[in-house]
């Protein structure tokens, strides 16, 4: 994985320095609130509903044992002993003092990591797929280009500004694991003729206007991507809307301008830049890729799993991934017990997934973007040791895309800008078919939640999609089906008129039930839904 | 009634205008109603409070009760995390909140 050079560690110590200073300054009454607050999310510092809030990042969601022993560290030494993963491959910590805010982001920067640009209109956390560097089916490893962005991305000065706020994923297979085509800018690293190129998607996004980005260059030279990048940057930086943040992101410039028009602004750009000495040397990627090469896999390492223990067969079955190396996979831990806070782990739980990672992933670790964390090269030999040592500590539920995997937004429980409660129901949906056994029918069924309209649940893009509204004071919960945020993205639609909180729960169930009813073959939830259409669901849900 | 809330600058805590100084328990609050805006003025000028404003609340056996179950969250803390809510042993205290 990538390290710091001197002018990576340089540059987070000093903002360190800096915050610390303005927090200081803030203590002292020498700043207002409103003066501070532009400076204290510049470096990932909110106030939410209870108290501030960090959110970290995790580059492209990678991370090494030591790392993640530190944010452990930091859940006990700041806050309240846990830490939340969220779907951008960030962790967050709910508890956090401003007091001890500056000395906080130290400890982190002594492990190589910040919470830079992780608020404001800014590029945020480079996301990408958390199989990287281990999926059969990737070209290449995505992650050296999410690299080369984060380090073009990171405090350029003319995108600290934005009309909004932009998120860039970056993945290099067919199977879209990162939800790339639900991002401002989406990139996927392809090959033509023998030579890789970037397909850029840009204009997608959730939120109250969801939309899926249109591909508006299908290859973008390697030694363009960063260029390019910026052209699609400047474009919207001169256009996007910045009279009414509602309508500020790229997805409604595109959607406004056309697809046609905005390629047409972005080629223009791109081609009065090409002189201008944009790109870094090509040098820099290929140092950068110096960092991401394989780790030294055993050859020769069994295929043989004794699957004697049905438990142990059917966490295999469901959570672990293919590998590009033979006697290897790919092991996800679920944050997702039964009824437990999708993405919640202790700082006990951290350390385990560190040792374990250590001892049986080459040191490595993933957050994905659903809630859940990846050991990405693990011998199938090991896959029973690791398994026992999850389950110990809570983390071997047998869930992955499930029903029981939800991803849910912190909701009304913690956020200050939800309308509903998330996490409750997600546990109320888990409890419901864990018991009743169905789980196992439903295959995969991917169920997201947000308590409001922002969509940091992803409720658009779930199989089922849940959105809290606010009615009347009331917690009230909107049914989506048909959304996804794979290759075959689509967004969700809503059933019709919303539901209580226990109204909710029997909802998902009714619609599951639909399904079952209905499917044939194969098909999953998704698949069904799209043959049979909305119709059959909302007689059963609405009579 | 009108009770005025806001964050400890410091640790970030929610607290409540009890009429001289600030508490974390809503229940402490006072009715501020006319006179929010000069509190919430003189406060944080003075650095006692971070981002203060008023928000509706009911009487409710005597103690203040925010209006909206968004505040009511804010008063006690998170609904699905008892053990880190300002009453963990209060095992019927949901009911208030919702």
């Amino acid at each position: 994985m990538y390290l710091y050079d001197q002018y990576d560690q340089a540059m987070v110590d000093a903002r360190v320095e800096e915050f610390r200073d303005q927090a200081r300054r803030r203590l002292e009454g020498r700043l207002t609130e409103d003066q501070f607050k532009p400076l204290r999310l510049m470096n990932g510092l909110y106030l939410q509903l209870h108290a501030y809030m960090l959110r970290v990042a995790i580059p492209y969601g990678t991370l090494n044992s030591r790392q993640m022993h530190a944010l452990a560290d930091i859940a006990d030494k700041y806050d309240r002993g846990y830490g939340h993963f969220t779907t951008r491959q960030n962790i967050q910590y709910n508890w956090i003092k401003l007091e001890q805010a500056a000395d906080l982001l130290a400890d982190l920067a002594k492990v190589e990591m910040h919470a830079i640009q992780t608020s404001g209109n800014c590029i945020r956390n480079i996301s990408s797929d958390h199989f990287a560097g281990a999926a059969a089916d990737e070209l290449v490893d995505p992650r050296p280009y999410a690299e080369l962005l984060r380090q073009w991305s990171s405090f350029h000065p003319e995108f600290s500004y934005l009309p909004r706020k932009f998120k860039i994923a970056v993945i290099a297979s067919d199977t879209d694991r990162a939800a790339m085509r639900l991002h401002d800018i989406g990139i996927q690293i392809v090959e033509q003729g023998g030579e890789l190129g970037a397909a850029f998607y840009v204009g997608g996004g959730m939120g109250r206007t969801p939309m899926i980005a249109p591909c508006i260059k299908d290859f973008v030279p390697l030694d363009r991507l960063v260029t390019y990048a910026e052209a699609v940057l400047r474009v919207y930086n001169r256009y996007g809307r910045r009279d009414n943040k509602y309508k500020a992101r790229i997805k409604i410039l595109v959607h406004e301008m056309g697809k046609d028009a905005f390629t047409e602004a972005v080629d223009e750009e791109f081609a009065r830049m090409l002189d201008e000495g944009i790109e870094p040397p090509f040098a820099e990627l290929e140092r950068i890729r110096t960092f991401f090469t394989d780790p030294a896999f055993e050859a020769g390492a069994s295929e043989e799993i004794d699957r004697t223990d049905p438990d142990f067969a059917l966490w295999v079955d469901r959570n672990t991934v293919a590998h590009k190396a033979a006697g290897y996979v790919s092991a996800v831990i679920s944050l997702k017990p039964v009824g437990g806070i999708p993405g919640d782990a202790t700082s006990e739980q951290m350390r385990v997934m560190a040792d374990l990672a250590r001892e049986y992933s080459f040191d490595e670790l993933r957050v994905m973007h659903t809630q859940n964390v990846v050991l990405p090269h693990v011998r199938k030999a090991d896959l029973h040791a690791l398994w026992t040592a999850l389950d110990g500590a809570g983390m071997g539920s047998p869930n992955l895309d499930t029903i029981e995997d939800i991803i849910a937004c912190p909701g009304l429980d913690y956020c200050s800008l939800a309308n509903a409660r998330s996490i409750p129901v997600a546990q109320k949906i888990s409890e419901r078919f864990a018991a009743s056994g169905k789980t196992e029918a439903l295959g995969q069924l991917k169920l997201k939640i947000s308590g409001c309209i922002n969509a940091c649940g992803h409720h658009h893009a779930g199989h089922i999609g849940i959105l809290g509204v606010d009615r009347k004071g009331v917690e009230n919960y909107q049914l989506l089906l048909g959304g996804s945020e794979a290759e075959d993205v689509s967004l969700a639609k809503i059933t019709g008129p919303g539901f209580d909180e226990a109204g909710i729960v029997d909802a998902v169930e009714t619609a599951a039930d639909v399904y079952l009813r209905e499917r044939q073959d194969d098909e999953r939830f998704l698949d069904t839904y799209r043959r049979i259409g909305m119709t059959p669901f909302k007689e059963a849900l609405y009579g | 009634m009108r009770i005025l809330t806001g964050n400890d600058l410091k640790s970030g805590s929610v607290t409540w205008w009890t009429g001289q100084d600030w508490s974390l328990h809503v229940e402490d609050a006072v009715d501020v109603t006319g006179s929010e805006d000069e509190i919430a003025r003189r406060e944080e000028a003075a650095r006692r409070v971070n981002a203060p404003y008023a928000i509706d609340a009911e009487r409710h056996e005597g103690r203040p009760r925010p209006s909206h179950i968004k505040d009511r969250i804010r008063a006690l803390g998170p609904t699905v995390r008892p053990d880190l809510t300002l009453k963990p042993t209060e095992t019927d205290i949901g009911t208030w909140v919702i």
